[in-house]
């Protein structure tokens, strides 16, 4: 299974949730199988996923579901300690780790080499860690939400992606439908 | 009244509810005092562009958040500037210390602080540089002003500043 499958199979799971995408094909595919305002679509800004999703847990009690991949969290790791130790229980941090660099062509990643995001997520001191298979991936999130506990959820996926249209919407549009969103 | 109590209660007077943090030594005393503040929550850190991340997020979920982070920074968070708070116009007031600048005693920090308003310059960021105590009075109108228009604003709070005490 490759990123894209994840992602549609995950639409009606995150019907509803206020998610923040992570930058390039997995918005893009986002948007493509489950558009709705509650989701943020970074159109930039490799690396912030993460954090924007512990922003917006930490300002409001609503389940926050931010979607990211390895080659963001390696280029972000400070986030894993701060998460760890600003633990809220609204936040789910998703992990889809293909092992690459999947948006720019698939280059191979550390963790899709020696490196264990999950191990290092513990390490942080991140407290539920849950590394699974991409078929396993909505019984996994599903759990997390009804949890209400802090989750870290590694994938692991093989690397690969499919044609996806860009998306057009204005910034300032994706900001003020989530922000309603947020909100209602 | 102390410097650090002056702009803590500027930042809590505009609503500001949550703020992250990497440190300076010009800075310590701001920090513990909002460390030390019930009203605001205080998320140290490891990066600037991920404690803008942090802002951004809570902005959108309902609070006011703030940075407060070195000059050398700016070197640090130019795409995040643009790419997020720019480019999808929020509001991140920056209390910016300014080192490099008269009473330094670090040679390094100059290398930074040659760079610093050419760039928030060059980034169309709204910025003010606090050179003697009383101008922190302008902090209240600046903060309204960040919030106003959705924009980054830099504060740059020199070591004259800290020191006229
Ligand atoms: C600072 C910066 N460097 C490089 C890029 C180019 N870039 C965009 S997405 C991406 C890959 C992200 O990989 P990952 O987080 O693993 O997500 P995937 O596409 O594999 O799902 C890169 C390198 C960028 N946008 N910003
Ligand atoms: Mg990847």
């Amino acid at each position: 299974m490759i990123r894209s499958e994840i992602i549609k199979n995950l639409v009606p799971v995150l019907s509803g949730q206020l998610v923040v995408c992570n930058i390039g094909l997995p918005s893009q595919e986002m948007h493509l199988f489950g558009d709705q305002p509650s989701n943020f679509y970074m159109l930039g800004t490799m690396g912030l996923s993460s954090s924007i999703g512990l922003g917006l847990a930490l300002a409001q009690d609503k389940t926050v579901i931010a979607i990211d991949g390895d080659g963001s969290v390696l280029t972000n790791l400070g986030t894993l300690p701060t998460i760890a130790n600003n633990v809220r229980d609204n936040f789910i941090l998703l992990i889809i780790d293909n092992g690459s660099y999947g948006s720019t062509g698939d280059q191979p990643t550390y963790a899709g080499k020696k490196t264990s995001l999950a191990a290092v997520a513990s390490a942080c001191g991140c407290e539920n860690v849950i590394e699974c298979q991409a078929d396993e991936a909505v019984d996994v999130v599903e759990a997390a939400i009804a949890s209400k506990k802090m989750t870290i959820i590694i994938c692991k996926c093989i690397s690969g992606n499919i044609p996806v249209p860009v998306i057009t919407l204005d910034p300032v549009v994706i900001r003020h439908r989530f922000m309603q969103a947020v909100e209602a | 009244m102390q410097l650090d109590k002056i702009v803590i209660d500027a930042f809590e007077k505009n609503k500001i509810e949550l703020v992250t943090t990497v440190p300076c030594k010009q800075l310590s005393g701001v920090i513990a005092e909002l460390e030390a503040r019930e009203s605001m929550t205080h998320i140290p850190a490891n990066k600037e562009d991920e404690g803008m991340g942090i802002c951004a997020g809570a902005f959108m979920g309902g609070k006011r958040s703030a940075i407060i982070m070195q000059n050398t920074a700016i070197g640090v968070t130019i795409n995040t500037l643009v790419t997020l708070t720019q480019f999808y116009r929020l509001p991140l007031p920056m209390l910016i210390s300014f080192r490099g600048e008269l009473g330094e005693p670090v040679a390094c920090q100059v290398e930074m602080a040659v760079h610093t308003k050419a760039l928030l310059a060059q980034l169309g960021i709204p910025t003010y540089h606090f050179h003697n105590r009383d101008d922190v009075h302008e902090l209240d109108e600046i903060l309204k002003y960040t919030f106003m228009c959705n924009k980054p604003v830099a504060i740059l709070t020199d070591a004259s500043f800290w020191k006229g005490e």
